[in-house]
């Protein structure tokens, strides 16, 4: 049924003069070669001048890294897969400045590996959630329908039921070292302390985080409960902090505003 | 299955499936206090149970010498099972997340059960699961018929699939428990892709050398997309994957790119999966199954040539119309919008060349459903490259993106194109494979034609509709100057879209499951034809020039 069918060129076209292409196709090797060639001009050319071009990442010496607790979150956030329905971009564009806050810029997003930039916003946009809400509207917003009765989020009530896991969180901080974050020997050492102090106000470890991460880092119960740390503290702490990593946007921007204070 | 393979073979097979159940053993040693004891426990598993199979057929003769002289088509079977497989199980996912989003109690207060966990379940198991399976199977087919030879031995298909299948196994799983990476369309972590990689340069060795036994002086158009794919995907995804594990016990890892070079890699990946995985690859099958089906050579052999090289070139640079109005410079949206509207030429150069075939054989479109699954399947091609470039267009992305426009935009592709292009090729492969006379039913082919024509055309109708009505709702501002809706007035309005889109879905998921069933009547219960046709590598059979 088949061979016959196949169509082959082989006799195709003797009585023009023999295309390149013909004799490309008689080498597998060749073909392999020009595929590779050809496929690999449009990445090169894209991609290598954004690690080269300085204006690509803006500079913004207030930018800070993620405590280890945010980072927790960050995980819970990725875990949870939340990026598949939020988008964490403001774009250039008048409605979304205006419905979100100033525009995303390059540098916010900076220490993140990956970037949670997102491409579907089922729900809305968080990239300037940080500080929005109180922790609790923010802990509320994870049972969704209770706050939001005509909402589609999946409610999330796990997360406050599970501890979070801390004491790896000194490898977490080194990985991310080894890949460029300026995480210091301090901060990879006391990571596990951090994440616990972080969630823990008038704890011995509580004063430790604002003096390594930052007069302004956060330090609460995020879920409420000051007595263990949960799933829900690391993804409230990271919410909180979404926008809130550097005022750039605010400032180095078309309008520039005053940066929210933070709540306590 | 193990009948086929040599005792050497058979040796090595153990010793392979040995190999890789220690490694699931190692890792769920070393990843104990983690998740990755359970994905090393799948691995183990799946080891064991490929070196009992292995084991069982161990003794049994060897193949005779006379198989050199046919095709090796076992592992194809196998491939066209499971991808059929693959199709029900995500696309029962698909439907059940699209119902997520119109009813979100059905979570039931499991993780596992949510949204955003089952959505890279449903994305992996349609394109890895089934695409992927039905590329590998329909790959192996037309490679050894339009090479007119035998793969070169009996093992590495066998080790191609089974691996494939793991790799797709352990990031469905690990979905489910909440490991992920993030990056879409490649989700699975570091041990996985790593698999992925050994199994991907075992497929590309494999097709190379098959390839390179062929008694035609010239490679055919298919192996160019074939090809294409099966390199390009292999950059794409070693580029895009480079992480460092948190540890070696540790399934997560942290992706060396960051921020906006992190976008623009997925992006490039993202947008090239669509390219090279789920275009080129399925441009190879048409390549074959068209010609054959409608016993039609290709229209022009130049047309195939342009199409080829102009999307293997154009697609590379598309990549940031994902990226529209976003941190990343302006000069490469700007450059990958005038690339995506460029791409069009050969897309539609493709799509034209495929439907130009079909003159002369338009009433084998109207009386056979096999026909028409292909002929659809280029017309939505052709739809969905010409809406591609018009959403890359950065106005009108402003308007589409983040909405549920692209959404539809690619289900118009995956389902209309993808899927329709699987099926027409499967019910052309399945009888000539199993040495049948014809389909069980062409009645039932009929059936999954208009299910998936009319479930295809509710989905992408509703996400048409529910996208331009949020994006319009998003940027529609009073007289007084202020944004008109909430968010939540934008969401109220999608309900009755997504209920549509989960009806669509589901004729959808009703016709993969009728062409299951009329797959596995064939094979059961279709008696063996009695036309003895020459389907072996021999040289100088007839061929058809193109033009």
């Amino acid at each position: 049924m088949f061979h016959n069918l196949a169509p082959s060129w082989s006799q195709g076209s003797e009585a023009m003069p023999e295309l390149f292409h013909r004799k490309l196709e008689r080498s597998a090797i060749g073909f392999v070669l020009a595929i590779i060639a050809v496929a690999s001009v449009g990445g090169i050319v894209e991609i290598a001048p954004l690690f080269t071009i300085d204006e690509t990442v803006e500079e913004a010496p207030d930018m800070r890294v993620y405590t280890p607790l945010e980072l927790a979150g960050r995980n819970i956030y990725i875990r949870e897969g939340c990026y598949a329905c939020h988008s964490q971009m403001v774009r250039t564009l008048r409605d979304e400045v205006e419905r979100y806050g100033p525009y995303s810029l390059a540098v916010e997003s900076k220490y993140d590996h990956p970037m949670l930039w997102g491409s579907k916003r089922t729900g809305p946009d968080l990239a300037r959630v940080g500080g929005k809400y109180s922790d609790f509207g923010m802990s509320r917003i994870l049972s969704p329908r209770e706050v939001v009765p005509e909402s589609n989020m999946p409610a999330y009530r796990w997360l406050a039921r599970n501890s979070l896991k801390i004491e790896d969180l000194p490898l977490h901080l080194e990985a991310q070292r080894a890949i460029g974050v300026p995480y210091s020997e301090e901060m990879i050492e006391n990571a596990t302390r951090d994440a616990y102090g972080q969630a823990s106000p008038g704890s011995d470890s509580a004063s430790n985080v604002k003096e390594r991460y930052g007069a302004e880092t956060q330090v609460r119960a995020f879920d409420g409960v000051a007595t263990n740390v949960t799933e829900m503290d690391a993804l409230v702490a990271y919410l909180q902090v979404l926008g809130r990593l550097t005022d750039a946007a605010f400032e180095d921007t078309a309008a520039p505003e005053e940066p929210p204070e933070p709540i306590e | 299955m193990v009948s086929t393979l040599t005792t050497n073979e058979r040796l090595f097979a153990l010793i392979i499936s040995a190999l890789v159940s220690i490694c699931g053993l190692a890792l769920a040693a070393v990843g104990r206090q983690d998740l990755l004891a359970a994905q090393g426990f799948i691995i183990m598993v799946f080891g064991l149970a490929c070196v009992f199979a292995v084991a069982q057929g161990f003794y049994e003769p060897e193949p005779s010498k006379e198989r050199l002289s046919s095709y090796y088509d076992d592992p194809i079977k196998v491939g066209i099972a499971l991808a059929m497989a693959w199709a029900v199980f995500a696309m029962f996912i698909g439907v059940w997340i699209a119902t997520l989003l119109a009813y979100p109690e059905l979570t039931f207060d499991q993780g596992w059960a949510s949204f955003g966990r089952l959505r890279p379940v449903h994305t992996t198991g349609v394109i890895f699961g089934f695409g992927g399976n039905a590329l590998i199977a329909t790959s192996f087919h037309v490679v050894q018929r339009t090479s007119r030879a035998r793969m070169p031995d009996q093992l590495s298909p066998w080790f191609v699939l089974a691996g494939y299948n793991l790799f797709c196994l352990l990031a469905i799983t690990g979905y489910l428990m909440g490991i992920t990476q993030s990056k879409e369309y490649a989700e699975a972590e570091w041990y996985a892709d790593i698999w992925l990689v050994i199994v991907w340069v075992t497929y590309f060795i494999l097709y190379i050398r098959t390839i390179a036994r062929r008694k035609e002086p010239h490679i055919y158009v298919a192996n160019w997309y074939f090809m294409a794919f099966i390199l390009v995907v292999a950059i794409l995804h070693i580029v895009n994957n480079l992480a460092i594990p948190v540890s070696l016990g540790h399934a997560k890892s942290y992706t060396v790119w960051s921020g906006v070079q992190d976008a623009m890699v997925q992006w490039w990946y993202g947008h090239n999966a669509v390219a090279f995985f789920l275009t080129a690859g399925f441009l190879g099958m048409l390549y074959y199954y068209l010609p054959v089906r409608a016993q039609r050579p290709i229209f022009s052999y130049r047309l195939s040539i342009l199409s080829f090289w102009g999307i293997t070139f154009f697609y590379m640079w598309a990549g940031s119309h994902h990226l529209h109005y976003t941190a990343l410079p302006q000069w490469v949206q700007t450059l990958g919008m005038t690339f995506s509207v460029m791409l069009l030429v050969p897309s539609w150069a493709s799509a034209g060349n495929a439907l130009l075939t079909l003159n002369g054989a338009w009433h084998r479109v109207r009386d056979d459903a096999t026909l028409r699954f292909i002929m659809v399947a280029v017309v939505f091609y052709g739809l969905t490259t010409f809406e591609g470039s018009f959403l890359a267009i950065r106005p009108v992305n402003s308007l589409s993106h983040y909405t549920d426009w692209t959404v539809g935009h690619v289900h118009a592709g995956a389902l209309g194109w993808v899927a329709l292009i699987i099926f027409g090729s499967f019910y052309t492969l399945v009888p000539s494979l199993w040495k049948r006379e014809h389909m069980y039913s062409a009645l039932l082919v009929e059936v999954h034609f208009w299910l998936a024509l009319v479930g295809t055309l509710v989905y992408v109708f509703a996400m048409w509709n529910s996208g331009i009505v949020q994006g319009l709702m998003w940027r529609t501002y009073t007289e007084e100057g202020t944004l008109a809706y909430s968010f939540v007035d934008s969401l109220v309005a999608m309900y009755p879209y997504y209920i549509a889109r989960a009806f669509g879905g589901l004729l959808f998921l009703l016709g993969a499951i009728v062409g299951s069933y009329n797959i596995w009547m064939t094979i059961r219960a279709t008696p063996l034809t009695s036309r003895r046709e020459i389907d072996v590598p021999q040289s100088g059979a007839v061929v058809v020039p193109g033009e």
